[in-house]
């Protein structure tokens, strides 16, 4: 489904992405962890196509696609979902009309009916099953006044309706308590698909104890530098990422 | 004078003052007249005169209007454009500037409401209109109007009538073989603790060039209300240039709420006096120009009575090369203690060549006064775009949405309903012409 290969990357000249190289088959979890700085979150925001994330280097496919060559809300409509570390609020839009304003643009993009009010209030109703999110929310202004859990928990809420096929979780866990992460982890969990992949960005293992990964990779000064099953996690949390550091890049991750 | 402007007033004045209504009142005949000098001997303003700053006039001033439309009364206007859903109230309409009771809607009045056009109040009892006319000004489009409006509305609520029904004043410009000017006013009075809703719209009815004026004196006796409705959608090239003179007398609430969208040139003078005790003056707005679009709006709010209060909320969006201009002067005179003053612009530009020009100027002079104003002018944050469209929307409906929420707060307080639909409608389908191209 993805391919990145030999993948470089900068952000205000800085080199940030030094030859990252990922395979992620529909059905499987990836967790990506590492320190501070590795280029955990620049990942997400060029395989999302946030502008000034300048690709210097390597290629990303997607289903067979040069998914670089494609605007942000292309590659949504393609199917990729940035769940973001940090939502932005924005006031005046409404959260529920945002979402379906969502939904149809993508739909509209691929040939498929635009759903109606009601239609979309069935469907909303459906995936509140999936992430618990109070009515409330719904109808307030796009994470305006939201908590750090209810802005992650609206996340994976917009995640559940917008149904992507790649999703890419960038610390989706950072800021959460205990009961606020077994919830998001309970919403990616139900949204596991076999024709559905997720790249969940980590800084720590905590997360992959919920949300259970097929592979885990670290990612240290730009590179993927180990890759291994759910236990390079454990690995990681017994000696910390001193351990890998220095490491030279895996040959051929995943 | 030696521009083309003046002119063309100086050499149809004499003509057309002889034929407008109200022509041969000896009262009226020499405020024209005084009026028509002073305009003669002055001018247009220049940019060095301080309410003129940030309007040019001197591409105006190059212009020739010929003075009035011979052929107003026959000029086609498709009803359709009249349409206003849940709205079906008494009507003026005014096709470059006259009168047609063809298209206008002043059958089965209310009890209580007097509404009638200039022309026919000037000619049937222009010594009722004489403070009107005789208000002293310096104003060269006063002075403009003052001497050439030939129509234009009479409105009189009587006191304690609450009148349900909006009443809508509507404005067209259409094409004619030359580049016009229309000049007229508007006349109103709200009796002690009565009630109305105004709608005042310009559109346009075909391309055209045209200058209107129109000058409304709006008093509110005691405790009375008006919500008075702009939808400001004149052609792409039409010079507006407009002044609303509201004076408030105690108890009385004034909730003026306007969208400038159209017209290649435009202006829109408020002033408002709180002369009475708890007068409250509200008003709230959007001014929207792209393409070379140049809209103005100036505030003059002056507090003169214990515990008033004015509240201004206006939002400014300019795209491509357009202009917006707000002026906001707020004056607390002494004696008016206990006043509250509140001024809200928040701007936001779309590209690179656009500008808005916010001046918020508060003079205080009384004791125990609040008072609070804000100006901001900003740009789409890049944040909420990417995140928007990485949630599927194409940049044009990202920037459209977020330029609409940004304006919306303006129009959350608009009664009744129906109209606030309408205005928000209207609204929404400029916002993404606006937004959607930008040159930037």
């Amino acid at each position: 489904m993805l391919i990145i290969d030999n993948l470089h990357a900068r952000v205000a000249g800085k080199g940030i992405l030094k030859g990252l190289s990922l395979a992620v088959k529909a059905g499987e979890v990836h967790a990506i962890m590492g320190p501070n700085g590795a280029g955990k979150s620049t990942l997400g925001y060029v395989l999302a196509g946030r502008e000034g994330y300048e690709v210097t280097a390597g290629t990303v496919t997607y289903d067979g696609t040069d998914l670089l060559a494609l605007a942000p809300e292309d590659r949504a409509t393609a199917g990729v979902f940035l769940a973001f570390q940090y939502p932005v609020e924005i006031p005046g839009v409404n959260n529920t009309y945002f979402l379906r304003t969502a939904l149809n643009a993508q739909r509209k993009r691929r040939g498929e009916a635009e759903l109606d009010s009601m239609q979309f209030l069935k469907l909303v109703r459906e995936r509140l099953k999936v992430m618990q999110l109070s009515p409330d929310l719904l109808n307030r202004a796009v994470n305006e006044g939201f908590s750090g859990g209810e802005k992650k928990r609206n996340e994976i809420f917009q995640m559940a309706v917008l149904e992507p096929r790649l999703a890419i979780l960038d610390e989706t866990d950072s800021g959460l308590d205990i009961d606020a992460l077994k919830l998001v982890a309970d919403g990616v969990n139900a949204l596991r698909a076999a024709d559905r992949a997720f790249i969940v960005v980590t800084h720590y293992q905590r997360l992959l104890d919920y949300i259970v990964p097929d592979f885990v990779h670290v990612l240290a000064d730009g590179r993927i530098v180990e890759s291994g099953d759910r236990t390079l996690a454990l690995k990681l949390e017994e000696h910390g990422y001193a351990w890998v550091a220095g490491r030279q890049p895996a040959a051929g991750a995943a | 004078m030696s521009n083309a402007f003046a002119a063309a007033v100086g050499d149809a004045a004499g003509a057309t003052l002889s034929r407008l209504p109200g022509a041969g009142v000896a009262w009226l005949d020499a405020a024209r007249h005084a009026h028509l000098s002073a305009f003669l001997r002055d001018g247009l303003p220049s940019t060095r005169s301080e309410a003129w700053k940030y309007t040019s006039l001197r591409a105006l001033e190059q212009r020739a209007f010929a003075l009035g439309d011979v052929d107003a009364a026959t000029r086609s206007v498709e009803t359709r454009m009249l349409a206003l859903s849940g709205v079906d109230g008494p009507q003026l309409v005014f096709v470059n500037g006259m009168f047609r009771a063809d298209l206008s809607r002043l059958d089965d009045l209310p009890a209580g409401l007097q509404l009638q056009s200039l022309a026919a109040a000037l000619i049937l009892d222009a010594d009722s209109l004489r403070e009107a006319f005789g208000t002293a000004t310096t104003d060269a489009f006063d002075r403009l109007n003052a001497t050439l409006a030939g129509d234009g509305v009479v409105l009189r609520v009587m006191p304690g009538v609450r009148i349900a029904a909006p009443v809508r004043l509507v404005f067209l410009g259409a094409p004619a073989a030359v580049d016009l000017a229309w000049h007229a006013r508007a006349l109103i009075v709200l009796g002690e603790g009565s009630e109305l809703v105004l709608v005042e719209q310009h559109g346009d009815a075909g391309a055209h060039a045209h200058l209107g004026t129109l000058v409304s004196d709006i008093r509110l006796q005691r405790g009375a209300r008006l919500h008075w409705n702009v939808l400001q959608e004149a052609g792409p090239g039409a010079v507006l240039i407009r002044r609303s003179a509201f004076r408030l007398a105690t108890d009385a609430v004034a909730t003026l709420h306007a969208l400038e969208l159209g017209g290649a040139l435009v202006r829109h003078a408020i002033t408002a006096v709180l002369e009475g005790d708890r007068a409250r003056f509200i008003t709230r707005g959007v001014f929207a120009p792209g393409g070379r679009q140049h809209l103005e709006t100036r505030l003059d709010i002056r507090h003169e009575a214990r515990d008033t209060a004015s509240d201004a909320l206006w939002r400014g969006v300019a795209n491509d090369r357009g202009r917006g201009v707000l002026h906001g002067a707020i004056t607390v005179a002494a004696g008016a203690d206990g006043s509250d003053a509140r001024l809200d612009n928040k701007n936001l530009l779309l590209s690179a060549q656009a500008e808005i020009d916010t001046q918020p100027v508060l003079e205080i002079h009384a004791d125990a006064v609040k008072a609070g104003h804000g100006a901001t002018v900003g740009q789409l944050d890049e944040r909420v775009l990417f995140y928007l469209r990485s949630r599927g929307l194409p940049l044009e409906q990202a920037r459209a949405l977020l330029t609409s929420a940004f304006c919306r707060v303006a129009l959350d307080r608009l009664d009744p309903a129906p109209l606030r639909e309408h205005f928000a409608a209207r609204l929404a389908r400029h916002l993404p012409r606006l937004a959607g191209d930008s040159e930037a």
